[in-house]
């Protein structure tokens, strides 16, 4: 196994695509290192990247955007001070994976990139509207989150691409966001079913909204139909039954050990329910 | 409830000292399996069947045996029944030995085929890929109801005991039958009676440490084991079965143990390693991966039951039957006896007939888990109680303390009970605020009883005084439950010496006679018993010494606080001696001072207990919280009430495991789905509400000081105190574990 620690994106991606067999990167290490361990993945190659400049900054931007490196923890997100005050929803995800000690590991991007359609902080920062920047030996592009998984542990990265920045929109006024997931436990355990919403408010009405699902696809979805059902409306119970029967339609989930069909299919609704309510509560200032 | 009228005349029983391993626990200095090492030691590795039921058509171990860091590779070629200077083996050891390492097939998912020993741990992993196997896959069955079905494939033909009726299906192994009375009878007395169906899964007992030991056997057929276990003279004895060396030349010493729970009563790795040693001629290590502990070693049994109970509308039960269908994997042993048995046992019944059966099929071989058979029985039972109160509209309380067993009372598998604390533990449960507490919408409450056997077993314990007025006790049933402060306060209570001043040490093989496993919740009763009886071994010869420096008859003399004194005025007018003033000068009068005693204890006394419990359910997504807990049990007499609280509370922490989420979950494949923490749910720390405990204490006439064993009654009502909250919460009966969300809302959705 060879292990690389380069200086800058650049050098990481050159060395990715150079190299043969299976390659790695490493950040927090919470799913390569645990796969390793398991013998599930064996790298030939493994690119540590916490070592490149900046990797675990948290900055706002001059218009209220956020930039995230790629090595920034669970933990750093949720002790950063005013983060969570505009994202709740995509901090909460983030917290919910694993434990204390994982907090001070796992990172965004490599839950996204482990590409498991239950991943925790993927619906929530679909729904934020989260995007990437890819850097490749062709240069970097700017790609969305839904756009990043295409099946389990399958991303659209190809060869000698990685990620290196998260950017996080500027949350405006009148706005909130929030994740629920399903676990049969209270922590420690994967998603049966996740689902994220972010929504902005104008009074009561809801002016936009972008809801997503976790665990019930191949990969986290983005339900147009989920959105539809609630903008235009004061978050009524007619809308939130409409919510719900969107969000069970656009399931198309498998039978497994975590869960079955028919379960995931009703919870989804159940928890797009009640996220949104969590999200039009912070979105009017009831809930920060 | 019957309070212990001999409370006062206790010292220090009944006191909470901290454990004298606490420290050594907390500061890591205390040494576990795996933290054993030894000069020249290789690592060993264990090839396990990656297919539910296959034949072993070849094995070429002759790629890993040439690897530079290999140095010795073993099959089943290399255990007992095939070496020469002992061959054969027959009955549970040769099931030991062909589950240790498969011969002619592999029977389950996980089963040992081969092992190696490398110089490290890494070696000896990457090993295992050189050696090939070349299976024949055959057809496999891992449901207990669909492996004794008439086209079930054979697990292995002629199993069966003289027990099992003729026309059963080869993977039924053994037949129990028993009860009283008339039980159509009894049935046509009642008011309703109800017959359903049950089901729980298999469970894992999911202690923290997984199996490990460094075994060293050299081929003079001397041997020293080190490993993680309840029983080092059982590890010792199927060892040298195992390898066909005379058992005293094994040496077993137990390490500190993280969590047996009965799964460390048998062996899994140890004759492995102490094969490789054998033809390495250096000690062998092996440690089992979690993966490992889930696929390969002893799970409970999974349980297919049928219940009939009749009730007359003043609560009466006029007759109860009970079938119970248990698979233990692919060997006999799987305790449908225990559960018939233990199914009815809380009840006084007229009419009364329960039927066990034990089925083998494509998994692990089951081991003991806290009182095994009975929490599934109670399930299946305290659910139907539960209906047939709700149906007459009876208090679950009021109808369990009407039929409640009590002394006298014939028992529902033959004998008839002495003392014992069922009605009590009803009544205290009647008296908690707990069962008088409102509930929430949403929320519903259970209660059910329990019963376990409880256990003596062959016991030998030594004790030794210092010149200094010390005393180390010396026992053979490793620690699982703080038993250490157990005896030292028994020992304490005998010599009238400090706590602090005892120092109880679990003895190897080497060092003490023979001593049954830590199980059936029988160390503090057996293992207490014999300490208290060598104590007194130690006392009379104290007292004997006294006499002599007196010049009295030793008959004279008496033991009280600690000293020697003369038994009444006309002994003599002498000062007390206190009992290092006689060990300060025992080298020369007569000698080191010890006591001993071994038996077989016989009077475990039986136990019972009662819980209460609140659960919520969600009806959005089926999920259920524990919002309340008590646990209701009677100890006899319980020594250090802190391990006694305990045990009530790890029983009570298991069991909400056990009935909500904890499952083997097998693929159509025939393999284990789960065999990690992360899909094998065990409840977390945040997942259980505060266990609020009860200590009832009607002394058991069989133990000097009262003792009931209280390790295993815990885990027998949960299933079923679980089930009935979830159940009336829910407004729908659930009849199958675990109890998980996806199950519940499909109860519910059917339910409408």
């Amino acid at each position: 196994m060879n292990y690389h620690s380069p200086a800058s994106f650049a050098e990481a991606s050159a060395l990715a695509a150079n190299a043969t067999g299976i390659t790695r990167f490493l950040a927090g290490g919470t799913d390569v290192l645990v796969q390793l361990r398991s013998e599930l993945v064996t790298p030939e190659t493994l690119i540590d990247i916490k070592k490149i400049d900046g990797v675990s900054d948290i900055t706002q931007n001059a218009d209220g955007s956020w930039t995230l490196g790629v090595a920034a923890t669970g933990a750093e997100m949720s002790e950063h001070p005013t983060l969570g005050r505009d994202w709740p929803g995509v901090v909460e995800a983030m917290d919910l994976i694993g434990s204390t000690q994982i907090q001070g590991r796992a990172t965004l991007t490599g839950n996204l990139c482990n590409g498991s359609p239950a991943a925790d902080s993927v619906p929530a920062m679909v729904a934020a509207g989260v995007t990437v920047t890819v850097t490749g030996p062709g240069g970097d592009r700017e790609v969305a989150v839904e756009d990043i998984p295409t099946g389990p542990g399958k991303t659209s990265l190809t060869k000698g691409e990685l990620i290196s920045a998260v950017h996080i929109p500027a949350r405006g006024d009148n706005a909130g966001d929030a994740y629920l997931r399903f676990i049969p436990r209270t922590e420690m355990d994967i998603a049966v079913v996740g689902a994220g919403v972010s929504l902005r408010l104008d009074g009561d009405t809801v002016t936009e909204a972008r809801v997503s699902l976790g665990a019930v696809a191949p990969t986290v979805l983005l339900v147009e139909d989920c959105a539809e059902a609630i903008i235009g409306s004061t978050l009524d119970d007619t809308a939130l039954e409409a919510l719900a029967a969107a969000a069970s339609a656009a399931c198309k989930p498998i039978d497994d050990k975590r869960g079955t069909i028919a379960f995931r299919t009703e919870v989804a609704g159940v928890l797009a329910k009640r996220a949104a309510k969590i999200a039009y509560a912070r979105a009017k200032g009831e809930d920060l | 409830m019957a309070l212990d009228d001999r409370k006062s005349d206790f010292t220090f029983v009944g006191t909470r000292p901290n454990r004298p391993d606490g420290l050594d626990k907390v500061t890591g200095r205390a040494k576990f399996g795996a933290d054993i090492s030894a000069p020249g030691m290789l690592h060993g590795a264990i090839l396990r069947s990656p297919h539910a039921h296959a034949r072993i058509v070849k094995i070429d171990t002759s790629k890993a045996e040439a690897h530079k860091d290999v140095k010795a590779v073993v099959t089943r070629a290399d255990f007992s029944d095939k070496v020469e200077f002992k061959p054969g083996l027959s009955g549970e050891f040769w099931n030991v030995l062909e589950n240790v390492m498969a011969s002619d097939k592999a029977l389950y998912d996980g089963h040992a085929v081969a092992a190696v020993a490398a110089t490290s741990a890494l070696a000896a992993r990457d090993a295992l890929k050189l050696i090939e196997v070349e299976y024949e896959v055959l057809p496999h069955v891992t449901d207990v109801d669909k492996a004794m079905a008439p086209d079930a494939p054979i697990i292995r033909e002629g199993a069966a005991d003289y027990s099992v009726p003729e026309g059963m299906h080869p993977n039924v192994v053994r037949y129990h039958e028993s009860g009283h009375g008339d039980v159509d009878a009894g049935f046509a007395e009642a008011d309703l009676v109800i017959e359903d169906s049950f089901a729980t899964e298999a469970t894992h007992q999911g202690y923290i440490e997984p199996h490990a030991c460094m075994g060293s056997l050299g081929s003079d057929g001397k041997g020293e084991l080190w490993c993680t276990t309840q029983g080092h003279w059982i590890a010792q004895k199927t060892c040298a079965a195992l390898l066909g060396i005379e058992t005293s030349q094994l040496r077993v010493t137990a390490s500190e143990i993280g969590g047996g729970f009965g799964g460390k009563t048998t062996v899994f790795i140890e004759p492995v390693a102490l094969a490789l040693s054998r033809k390495a001629n250096r000690p062998v290590k092996i440690v089992m991966s979690r993966s490992e502990v889930f696929r390969a070693t002893g799970p409970t049994a999974s349980a297919s039951m049928d219940i009939k109970i009749g009730m007359k509308k003043d609560g009466t039960i006029t007759a109860a039957q009970g079938i119970f269908r248990l698979q233990g994997g692919a060997f006999p042993g799987a305790p449908g006896d225990m559960t018939a048995m233990c199914a009815f046992a809380p009840y006084n019944l007229t009419n009364v007939r329960q039927v066990g059966y034990d089925v083998m099929s494509n998994r692990p071989k089951q081991a003991a888990y806290r009182a095994p058979g009975a929490p599934m029985g109670a399930f299946a039972v305290e659910s139907v109680l539960d209906e047939l109160c709700n149906q007459l509209g009876l208090d679950p309380v009021d109808v369990r303390l009407k039929n409640a067993a009590h002394e006298g009372t014939k028992a529902s598998y033959g004998p008839t009970y002495e003392r014992i604390g069922l009605v009590e533990t009803l009544e205290a449960a009647k008296a908690h605020p707990h069962y008088s507490a409102p509930l929430k919408p949403g929320q519903g409450r259970g209660i059910s009883c329990g019963f376990w056997f409880n256990h003596g077993g062959e016991t030998s314990v030594s004790l030794a005084l210092s010149e200094d007025g010390s005393a180390q006790v010396m026992v053979g049933t490793p620690d699982i439950g703080g038993s250490r402060a157990s005896m030292a306060l028994m020992a304490a209570e005998v010599l009238g010496i400090p706590y602090e001043n005892i120092r109880v040490t679990v003895a190897d093989t080497a060092t003490l006679g023979y001593n049954d496993v830590s199980h059936g919740s029988r160390v503090t009763y057996a293992s207490g018993l014999a300490t208290i009886k060598a104590a007194r071994h130690a006392v009379e010869q104290l007292c004997a010494r006294a006499a002599a420096s007196w010049g009295i008859p030793a008959d004279a003399v008496k033991w009280e606080n600690g000293c020697a004194v003369p038994s009444g005025p006309n002994a003599g007018d002498f000062d007390p001696r206190p009992l290092a003033d006689i060990t300060a000068h025992m080298g020369a009068t007569g000698g080191p001072i010890s006591g001993h005693f071994e038996a077989t204890p016989e009077g475990a006394g039986v136990s019972f207990g009662t819980h209460i419990v609140d659960a919520e359910v969600d009806p959005e997504t089926g999920k259920t919280s524990i919002t309340r807990y008590t646990v209701i049990q009677d100890a006899g007499k319980a020594i250090h009430p802190t391990y006694v609280e305990g045990q009530y509370q790890g029983g009570a922490a298991q069991g909400i495991g056990w009935a909500l989420n904890e499952e083997y979950i097998y693929g159509d494949d025939g393999r284990l789905q789960n065999s990690i923490f992360l899909d094998y749910r065990i409840p977390v720390a945040s997942d259980l509400p505060m266990i609020d405990t009860v200590i009832v204490e009607v002394p058991n006439p069989g133990h000097p000081f009262g003792v009931r064993g209280v390790g295993e009654t815990g885990i027998v009502p949960p299933l079923a105190a679980i089930a009935n909250a979830v159940s009336n919460a829910a407004g729908v009966r659930m009849k199958q574990l675990p109890m998980s969300p996806p199950r519940i809302l499909a109860a519910l959705k059917d339910n409408g």
